[in-house]
């Protein structure tokens, strides 16, 4: 983790750092447009703030914060007009980068003859607007498990290789939020084209904007700012610090990877089970989770199939099926793989956590289950048995 | 290319059967044809519009030069694989995974212990040590079955005999049946094994070479020379879609064959 926490201290700034009103946001989004991005950021639907196409600016969630608690989401007005005063969504930007349904090929059965064809539609390029930093190290994440081994996942590779990422630093964490103990919040670690922090006070409503690649500045170049003053600077600053100081919820001092790998038979297992409903909410809404199934279709002809990849969930029963019956049957294996999965292994597979502290688990799950509460208790129980950890 | 590859078609040379329910199918390229296999690698073979399952190659050339799958009808998938008649066209992609390592067993006795199915993967080790005498030791093949009607590839198992030490054991056995009874684990027994240069090559149901390894090394094999091939789900062959963990590994990309060490204390956790 402390590795980890270096890149999310303040960077200093870019030389082309400048300030923006409220026009230079609805500027941003004309210039996307313009260069031909599908522009995709936080809005206001069916109650809670979500992803979607942006067409303009107003639509970005002016006014709305977030109420987070395990198990509950509220939408609650402000009265300082700010458009990312609120934490994570249910969406994640996995739902662009790697859809949770797209057609991978095609087969046919032509005189006899199979033909496999390629899904060739060129891919979507993607402006996303207002990337939290635990959700560019997400992406990040993502980036590592499907591109970065020997094989390359081509859906996610066509998609990621032309997306611009905006980033916006967090300023209001959520009660669920824990990006500090995991090193990836509330400032922007690396790899964003754009950076920005909002902020709104007695001098008005502005955004501190920076650059982070080539084509960042060439963007910000088009924008109405002006260059950077050092009280909005040093404002904007002391929003990001005083943000990693209102956590909702951290994780244990301790070394995760370790704890994970030394608690396999650990009864906080059967307590969990005992409220998880395997429902797979955890999974849908987190940003690292990649697991997929394929479904293999045909029409009613009989000579035409296709290949589909869908999210799946290791909450599913299917999910381990071999011939002899599910692997893991029991909901306490399932609970275990998912969380030693994200907190554990993911290290040995990909070099990093899985997870990045969004708390998007704990809100979303049905029953109100905490990843960190869960951690704690294992922690607990390591401390208190001297064959643990 | 903007999204995951299709498999390149594979037409069926031909199809024999096993047992009553296995059949082996030897596939050629209608085109492209696709990396070599090395022994113990697995391909994903895709029957049209019902889906694709991972099936380790049981020879790396057939008769008519092609690769030999030997597939048991358990699934949706596998059983339209089990049905395919020569002509019938399939999608195979691969080569993927880690085979057999058999640079580590060059120059010791190798000892290939197989549950059922399991010999299937071993197979191509079986003929690579076989067509290569001077760089392998001793090789002793212990083969274990349900019943005398399930010991897949019979008379290729009779044909070792003398090059190979070749013992075979059934759970059940039926009417004039002469030999071993009992799991495979008891064909140990009487094996004269040079345990100190020894490597051990072993493929079966999990609960098989969880035993098996671990007898092997109580009579003194050392344990980095125990290999298992180990079977999870699995969708894409690729270390993407995640079925495939077993705790910290994904065993289309770090196994299916794995060093035992690597695995002794993973096996021994229940449903991970």
């Amino acid at each position: 983790m402390s590795a980890d926490a270096e890149v999310n201290t303040p960077r200093p700034p870019a030389s082309d750092e400048l300030v923006m009103g409220k026009d230079g946001m609805g500027a941003l989004v004309d210039v996307l447009v313009r260069r031909g991005f599908t522009v995709v950021g936080p809005t206001v639907r069916d109650g809670a703030i979500v992803l979607a196409e942006l067409l303009s600016a107003d639509e970005l969630p002016y006014g709305w914060g977030v109420e987070l608690e395990a198990g509950r989401y509220r939408l609650r007005e402000r009265s300082d007009g700010a458009a990312f005063a609120n934490a994570a969504g249910p969406q994640s930007w996995k739902s662009f980068l790697h859809p949770a349904r797209i057609r991978e090929w095609s087969a046919d059965r032509v005189e006899g003859e199979l033909v496999l064809t390629a899904d060739q539609a060129p891919p979507p390029r993607y402006a996303f607007l207002g990337v939290r930093p635990c959700d560019l190290r997400a992406i990040a994440i993502q980036d590592q498990v499907l591109t970065g081994g020997a094989y390359r996942d081509a859906t996610y590779q066509g998609r990621r290789s032309g997306a611009l990422l905006i980033v916006v630093e967090c300023t209001e964490p959520g009660a669920t939020c824990f990006c500090v103990s995991m090193g990836t919040g509330p400032a922007a670690g690396p790899g964003y084209d754009l950076v920005m922090t909002e902020v709104v006070d007695e001098d008005g409503h502005r955004f501190w904007i920076r650059s982070g690649s080539p084509e960042g500045a060439e963007i910000l170049a088009e924008l109405p700012a002006r260059p950077a003053d050092p009280e909005t600077r040093e404002t904007a600053r002391a929003a990001v610090t005083a943000a990693a100081d209102r956590m909702g919820r951290t994780m244990p001092e301790a070394d995760l990877r370790e704890l994970m790998a030394g608690t396999l038979d650990a009864p906080r297992w059967d307590d969990v089970a005992g409220r998880c409903l395997t429902c797979g909410n955890c999974t849908m809404v987190c940003p690292t989770c990649f697991c997929t199934t394929t479904e293999d279709v045909t029409d009613l002809t009989g000579d035409h199939a296709e290949r589909w990849r869908l999210w799946d969930s290791c909450f599913d029963l299917d999910f381990s099926q071999l011939h002899g019956g599910p692997v893991r049957a029991s909901s306490r294996s399932r609970y275990r793989q998912w969380m030693t999965h994200k907190l554990g292994t993911w290290y040995d597979q990909f070099g990093s956590s899985g997870c990045v502290g969004c708390g998007r688990c704990i809100v979303w799950c049905p029953v109100g289950i905490d990843i960190t509460e869960e951690a704690a208790a294992l922690h607990e129980w390591t401390a208190a048995e001297p064959r643990g950890g | 290319m903007t999204t995951v590859p299709p498999p390149l078609p594979y037409r069926v040379a031909a199809t024999w059967a096993e047992t009553a329910d296995t059949r082996s199918i030897e596939l050629v390229p209608t085109g492209e044809a696709l990396a070599p296999f090395a022994p113990g690698q697995f391909a994903m073979i895709y029957a049209f519009g019902v889906g694709e399952v991972p099936i380790s190659a049981s020879a790396l050339r057939g008769r008519h030069g092609g690769l030999v799958h030997t597939v048991r009808a358990v699934g949706a998938v596998s059983t339209a694989l089990y049905r395919l008649r020569p002509g019938d066209s399939v999608g195979l992609s691969g080569p993927y995974g880690t085979g057999w390592d058999l640079e580590a067993a060059a120059g010791h006795d190798v000892l290939v212990v197989a549950g059922g199915i399991g010999l299937a993967p071993l197979r191509p080790v079986v003929h690579t040590v076989l067509d290569r005498p001077a760089d392998y030791g001793r090789l002793t093949v212990l083969v274990g079955a349900r019943t005398p009607a399930d010991i897949v590839f019979q008379d290729e198992i009779e044909s070792w005999r003398g090059p190979a030490q070749v013992e075979v054991t059934v759970d059940r056995p039926g009417p004039g049946w002469q030999r071993a009874v009992g799991v495979v684990t008891t064909l140990l027994d009487r094996l004269a094994l040079r345990p100190e240069r020894t490597c051990a090559l072993v493929c079966g149901p999990e609960v098989m070479m969880r035993h098996t390894a671990r007898d092997l090394v109580t009579r003194g094999l050392v344990p980095h020379r125990v290999q298992v091939s180990l079977e999870r789900n699995m969708h894409c062959a690729t270390g993407h879609c995640g079925h495939c963990q077993l705790g910290p590994l994904l065993l289309c990309r770090d196994g299916p064959v794995v060093g035992y060490v690597r695995v002794v204390d993973l096996l021994l956790v229940r449903e991970l």
